[in-house]
């Protein structure tokens, strides 16, 4: 009996957070819940209780499902068939168990039919589906814009459309358009108000749509004729049931490939309005887009557990030169670091959900009643520490995942370039990660505000003054002294006011903040696990350590008028 | 229409991953060494159960098992899938049946439990693989039973569809309810524990089960009736004491023995179809294949 969460401890280290005690209070309103619903908790330590047993079905499920469907699902794909996407039969057998073990809408309200659990329970689920298949994890994250329509839609849509996520109807965001990729400003699929049926209509063509046959659709589209920047793109609300959306073409992707990725027709389709004109990118797409950054730090989380997992299994059993290959330094340091980047890759995307998990409670129970001045203040708080960990975390663990599953190929040595291994698989649902949902490059255009504006210093020195195990002290002082570094470089380039000079450091500096702002997550996972967590803190700060002197010395080294040398001159 | 469905059930060591403590010196099943779990075959036939629930939601799914005190597992297993409720039939008196002082115990809690349209049952148990429990309780409650289901087709105006998977191929048969069906282990398996009803009934528990908690969600047991889960005792069920268990049980275990298999001979064939229709019907003959 496979279980994906019994079997991986560092999850439950995770639900055990001490900030999940603040999380659970907030998220169910003092316990008050309980009167009214037989399935809410009475207490902390009922909802850790029931948290651990519905992940213990999702981990079930999904080993005892999912993971087993996984490589057919991979071989077969979803088909189109007069113009629907049709998912393969493993994935439809995933859905239905996923569905009967009563985990979709998990963060939904509990009136809407929803478990009200916390985005760190969602998110877990999330990265145990990704350890299956990274494929799967779409479909099952994409219930993550039923947050969005929850935030902003009015309560005749939550009503409409939530209970029916709950019950397995699967959702999708269509946002790219053939000419609107990551400069969404461009969208152009037209929306037209319909005077005689007092409906929106959608007309034009999305591209890239993840799940694009879903049963709800969330679309941005441009409500205001005559406008071309992102503020005449409003969100609608499409529905299967009514008609008007065909699916066009399934792309032929790399991988996750269980993921049907559409071309889609709109004609005259019909659509509800999402809260407000004209707010459709600038505010409710920002919002969702954070969203499934974190679910894609999730899936890439899941990933490199995978990786992890093939490549320590395939170095103990393969025997070469009368030893198992896991004996050798060469191979053992490559599997050390796949396991040191998939902890902190762990540490940062539940360090993220946690944060997020704080500031949306406080922002929904801010619609229910004022808050009062702590909560005002734990509102601001979380609320910049998730904007700015956000594109971290996606940044780093989605390259992590990509490494990871490199060095898994390569712990595999022949053997890992045949289909024989899912590290193959793993491999190529692995390279979308750092891409979707914003690639690499533009989650450093995000990060290098709060570098600039230093955000990630200050939490570095917050992290720094806990107080910590004794035994860590070594490492917390060689972290002190990264930070150090980090806070040299950082106005070296801020102050020389070019922008594009910044840009061209901007990675660097970002990736310098991760290793340290990992590193310290790494330690605090050690303070509370000291020998679940030790080794991998070890080689991470090792690493990061390098790292992070080599980006000083390229900054320090680099002289502006080198900038030249690096433009492409055709 | 609704249904009143009963679900035979028992809780059984897990023997199909035995470990080399499975068997005690004396030939004997190591119990303690072996988990407790829901026997397979009754997972199924709880599926088909809670499918005709599906069907007709005014329905009701209980079940009954009989063994010691921690087979309340078994009816919270159920809860959690999607039964209604559920009886555990514990008693010392009980220990050590047979199937035949085993189906009398059932039969006297079903009629205890009163008026049924279906009782269904896994075809047999994985640590004695009798296959004899669900219809020894069919032929007292004087009750028409099909055995070896693979589907409930249907069940419309007191009538029964059901699909049976025989060595040979399968067959469909009616048959008039009340009435027993056994479900083989080709069934669909039973639907995963569900989220919602794995927090609603956690704390489900017999009175044994009570009285030895220091559960700190004591208080919860008064306002919410559905978490005491009842236990029945040979007494309350009316059984009588010489029918049950040791005592109403001819079957006598003489010895056990560990049978290990290993291959004593070894025979070349070419690849003619001669020598390999001559090795079929060898296998046939000898039961191996067929």
């Amino acid at each position: 009996m496979a279980n994906f969460y019994l079997d991986n401890p560092s999850l439950k280290h995770h639900l055990q957070h001490p900030l999940m005690k603040r999380i659970v209070e907030l998220k169910e309103r003092n316990y008050t819940e309980a009167a009214k619903y037989d399935y809410a908790p009475v207490d902390f330590e009922d909802a850790i209780d029931s948290y651990e047993k519905v992940m213990e079905i999702a981990g079930e499920v999904i080993g005892e499902t999912v993971a087993p469907n996984a490589e057919d699902v991979d071989a077969q794909g979803p088909q189109m068939i007069n113009n629907r996407a049709i998912y393969a039969p493993g994935t439809v057998e995933n859905l239905k168990a996923t569905t009967q073990a009563g985990l979709m809408g998990l963060s939904m309200p509990r009136r809407y039919n929803g478990l009200n659990f916390p985005m760190v329970t969602f998110i877990m689920t999330s990265d145990i589906a990704a350890r299956a298949d990274a494929g799967f994890c779409n479909l099952w994250a994409l219930q993550d814009c039923a947050e969005t329509l929850y935030e902003f839609g009015d309560e005749e849509q939550r009503r409409q459309f939530i209970p029916r996520v709950c019950e397995g109807e699967t959702m999708s965001m269509d946002l790219t358009e053939p000419d609107a990729g990551s400069d969404l400003q461009a969208v152009m699929l037209k929306a037209t108000y319909d005077e005689a049926e007092n409906c929106w209509r959608l007309n034009g063509v999305k591209r890239f749509i993840t799940n694009g046959d879903a049963d709800i659709h969330l679309v941005l589209a441009r409500s205001e004729e005559g406008t071309k920047d992102g503020r005449g793109l409003s969100m609608f609300i499409y529905d299967k049931r009514d008609g008007g959306v065909n699916v066009r073409r399934i792309e032929n992707k790399m991988g996750i490939k269980g993921s049907p990725t559409c071309e889609l027709t709109y004609k005259n389709a019909k659509a509800k309005l999402c809260g407000q004109r004209k707010l459709g990118l600038i505010r409710y797409v920002m919002s969702l887009m954070n969203g499934a950054r974190l679910g894609i730090m999730a899936q890439a989380t899941g990933l490199s557990e995978a990786a992890y997992r093939e490549a320590l299994a395939y170095a103990k059993e393969r025997k070469q030169f009368g030893k198992t290959i896991i004996e050798f330094p060469a191979v053992y340091e490559m599997v050390s670091n796949i396991k040191a980047r998939l902890d902190a890759s762990r540490a940062i995307l539940y360090e993220t959900a946690r944060f997020v998990d704080m500031y949306k409670v406080l922002e929904d129970i801010e619609k229910e009643r004022k808050l009062d001045e702590t909560e005002k203040a734990e509102l601001k708080k979380y609320k910049k520490l998730a904007d700015a960990f956000t594109p971290l975390g996606k940044a780093m663990t989605t390259e992590y995942a990509n490494q990871n599953a490199y060095d898994c190929v390569q712990v595999h040595g022949g053997s890992g370039f045949m289909k024989d291994y899912p590290c193959e698989r793993i491999y190529r649902d692995a390279r979308i990660t750092n891409i979707y949902e914003g690639t690499t490059q533009l989650q450093v255009v995000a990060a290098i505000r709060h570098v600039l504006i230093g955000v990630y210093l200050s939490q570095m020195k917050v992290y720094q003054s806990m107080t910590l195990n004794p035994a860590l002290d070594g490492l917390k002082v060689r972290l002190a002294k990264m930070t150090e570094i980090y806070e040299q470089i950082t106005p070296q380039v801020a102050d020389t006011k070019d922008n594009e000079y910044i840009d061209f450091q901007a990675r660097r500096l970002v990736e310098c903040a991760g290793h340290i702002i990992l590193g310290y997550l790494l330690l605090l996972d050690a303070d509370r696990n000291y020998e679940a967590f030790i080794h991998s803190a070890e080689v991470y700060i090792q690493s990061g350590e390098t790292e992070v002197y080599k980006i000083q010395s390229f900054i320090h080294r680099f002289n502006r008028d080198q900038l030249d040398s690096w433009k492409i001159k055709a | 229409m609704s249904l009143k469905i009963i679900v035979l059930a028992k809780q059984v060591p897990d023997t199909r991953n035995v470990g080399k403590d499975a068997m005690k010196a004396d030939g004997t099943v190591n119990r303690a060494a072996l988990p407790a779990i829901f026997n397979p075959e009754d997972l199924n036939a709880l599926e088909q159960a809670l499918r005709l629930k599906d069907q007709y939601p005014q329905s009701t799914v209980t079940l009954l098992t009989m063994g010691p005190p921690r087979a309340a597992e078994i009816i919270r297993e159920g809860l959690f899938r999607g039964a209604d409720g559920g009886y555990l039939l514990t008693d010392r008196v009980f220990a050590g049946a047979d199937t035949l002082a085993t189906s009398y115990a059932l039969c006297t809690a079903v009629r205890k439990i009163g008026s049924f349209d279906l009782l269904i049952s896994g075809r047999q148990a994985i640590d004695g693989d009798t296959a004899q429990v669900g219809p020894q309780v069919a032929e007292k409650l004087g009750i028409p039973q099909i055995t070896y289901a693979e589907e409930i087709q249907s069940v419309k105006n007191g009538k029964i569809t059901v699909k049976r998977r025989l060595e040979r191929g399968i067959e469909i048969v009616e048959g008039k309810l009340p009435l027993l069906v056994t479900v083989n282990g080709s069934a669909p398996g039973c639907r995963p524990r569900n989220a919602k009803l794995i927090q609603k009934y956690k704390y489900a528990k017999t009175a044994s089960e009570k009285q030895d908690a220091t559960a700190p969600h004591i208080h919860l047991y008064d306002a919410r009736p559905y978490l005491n889960l009842e236990e029945w005792s040979a007494d309350y069920v009316n059984a009588d004491p010489k029918q049950c268990g040791l005592s109403g049980s001819p079957t006598k275990v003489k010895s056990i023995e560990n049978v290990v298999f290993q291959a004593k001979e070894s025979k070349t064939l070419d690849s003619s179809d001669q020598q390999i229709e001559e090795l079929i019907i060898e296998l046939i003959a000898n039961h191996t294949i067929g």
